[in-house]
């Protein structure tokens, strides 16, 4: 088994207390809602695409440390990539967490292998996930913003001004 | 803590000590195992609690040497099985002082029996804009069959706030009956909270106004007597995997012309008088509601539970637990950051808290580290979870087999979390 207590110090340390890219964007081309129901977890993602690379990403949401961490550290990893990149590292890091991917051979994932340990705290694989998924969900919508007036980012941006000024940071 | 030593000294004059734990924890044999390397520290009572050998074994002496199905063959085994499954339903009668024994109903928990009521009584005598009464406190599961309710038969459901320490507004419940008012579903003990309610003067104001009472017991009865008749409610529920029991078993309580003018639930075999495809005659309660091979080894096992129960003496139990509940939220109260959510001046033993800036998720997971067994979550009561504007808490909840060193366990636990995200 895995010390979780120090994958939380590694992981929490950093990217919970500063995320990266925590905010919102202002026009995004892509955007989704993730949700985890059982934890409550809910994550915004928007991001623009521009010519097939993600030139900007940024999300924003209540969750706990192992979601947040992973949206931060995910959003730094993809940002500037292709958008086939991303999808290849979204199917790399599913394939981790939930244990099915040896880490031997070759993959891209980097630091973000620092999550690998998750798949022995299988409640928490979700946690981890939940970000991934909804990437994967932004970057596969039909339109350009979620069609839901809740879910719209940029109608939240227009009621929440003070959220405009928690754009990206990095 | 010193008024709960008296309060037991009335009780039981002849021991000094609150309760053997180490007795009773030797009674337990899960709470012996690891977690990693770090003994087990089950503080999750709320959801379900351990099982004592005395009910394993009565488990296993059913399986080996008594079972068949009930109430059907006239040879030795299905004899044995039918006495001891209907000992059973007298011991549950017994522990909840119901008048008669056909008065309870087993079926699969506490769920299954707020559905029964719904089905039975509410398909049957709730019309387009009755109104039933809810409380915030309750668990879903004495919401959504409600809601469903509702919405098939166009009835409106009200429900009654709390105030900040999570206890039941009582001006504000008795404010919310009218003509149309025809049913009150109300939760015992707060799952969530701890919070005991007032349940007795809030049937007896319903009852002035002629409308029918269910109580959701399934946080209550492993922690305190409770007596049906002097409650004199109409319905009572609970499950028995939360008072040392089988899961898959619970009861219902029922006022018995109640029970007779219900429609049943479910169709099938044993609960009938006769079949022809032309009609059906319904047998008498209780096995109007039983259709079906029932749980025949949980029904025994939750016999064998309530048998246990009531061998450490139910009274001894609420005066151990406020003890104990005493000395979890002193320590708790001392932690800078921690905040408990529900403090209710009736409790039994549940601590809901949060840490500031520390995802209730987190909580659990490095808590589950030290062997300390918590609920992290919505605990099933989003709307409590609402009215304290928090997603979601981390629930302590204990029994009469924790003892103060597992307290310590949690707090010092509780320290190691917030020092890892200092």
């Amino acid at each position: 088994m895995m010390n979780t207590k120090s994958l939380y110090q590694e992981v929490i340390l950093d990217h919970n207390r500063k995320p990266r890219n925590y905010g919102v964007l202002d026009h995004p081309s892509h955007h989704a809602v993730g949700h985890n129901p059982l934890c409550g977890d809910r994550l915004d993602i928007a991001l623009n695409l521009e010519n097939g690379q993600i030139n900007n990403i940024a999300f924003q949401g209540e969750s706990c440390a192992i979601c947040k961490a992973s949206a931060s550290m995910m959003t730094a990893a993809v940002k500037g990539k292709t958008r086939s990149d991303a999808e290849t590292l979204i199917q790399e890091f599913r394939e981790m967490a939930m244990g099915e991917r040896d880490l031997n051979h070759p993959h891209h994932l980097g630091h973000l292998t620092v999550f690998s340990g998750i798949r022995d705290l299988p409640t928490r694989v979700k946690c981890a996930i939940l970000p991934w998924h909804t990437l994967h969900a932004a970057l596969n919508a039909l339109s350009s913003v979620s069609t839901e007036a809740d879910n719209d980012p940029v109608q939240n941006a227009a009621s929440h001004p003070e959220a405009l000024n928690r754009q990206a940071n990095s | 803590m010193v008024s709960a030593n008296a309060t037991l000294a009335k009780v039981t004059p002849r021991i000094n000590t609150i309760l053997d734990t180490d007795k009773i924890r030797a009674d337990f044999p899960i709470l012996d195992i690891k977690v990693g390397n770090k003994p087990l520290v089950y503080l999750d009572n709320a959801a379900s609690s351990q099982m004592p050998q005395q009910v394993i074994d009565r488990l296993v002496r059913y399986q080996t040497a008594q079972h068949a199905n009930i109430n059907r063959a006239v040879h030795y085994l299905s004899e044995v099985a039918t006495l001891e499954y209907e000992h059973a339903r007298r011991r549950v009668q017994q522990f909840v002082n119901a008048q008669e024994d056909r008065e309870i109903i087993f079926t699969s928990g506490t769920t299954d029996s707020i559905n029964l009521v719904m089905h039975g009584y509410g398909r049957k005598f709730i019309e387009a804009g009755d109104e039933i009464i809810l409380t915030t406190l309750e668990h879903h599961s004495n919401i959504v069959p409600w809601q469903m309710l509702a919405k098939e038969k166009g009835a409106v459901i009200r429900v009654v706030p709390i105030n900040d320490a999570g206890e039941l507004d009582i001006d504000a419940y008795e404010k919310l009956f009218n003509e149309r008012t025809k049913f009150v579903s109300l939760i015992h003990v707060s799952n969530a909270l701890g919070t005991i309610n007032p349940v007795k003067q809030m049937i007896a104001y319903a009852h002035q106004q002629n409308v029918p009472v269910l109580i959701d017991g399934a946080q209550a009865t492993p922690h305190m007597t409770v007596d049906v008749q002097d409650l004199d409610c109409d319905f009572y529920v609970f499950s028995a995997h939360k008072l040392c029991g089988p899961t898959g078993i619970g009861m219902l309580y029922g006022k018995a012309a109640l029970l007779e003018a219900m429609q049943p639930y479910k169709g099938g075999g044993d609960m009938i008088a006769s079949v022809t495809f032309e009609e059906t005659t319904y047998a008498d309660i209780p096995h109007k509601f039983e259709a079906g091979t029932p749980p025949i080894a949980a029904a025994i096992g939750f016999g064998a539970a309530i048998d246990y129960l009531c061998s450490v003496g139910m009274d001894q139990i609420a005066a151990y637990e406020l003890d104990l509940l005493n000395y979890a939220t002193e320590q708790i109260n001392e932690i800078k950051g921690a905040s408990i959510i529900g403090t209710a001046a009736h409790k039994t033993a549940v601590i809901s808290f949060t840490l500031d800036g520390i995802h209730p998720h987190d909580i659990g997971t490095l808590l589950n580290e030290d062997g300390v067994a918590i609920r992290t979550g919505h605990h099933c009561a989003q709307p409590v979870m609402q009215r304290f504007n928090v997603p979601a808490t981390s629930r302590a909840s204990f029994a009469f087999y924790n003892n103060k060193t597992e307290v310590d366990a949690l707090i010092t636990g509780i320290r190691m979390v917030q020092k890892v995200f200092l």
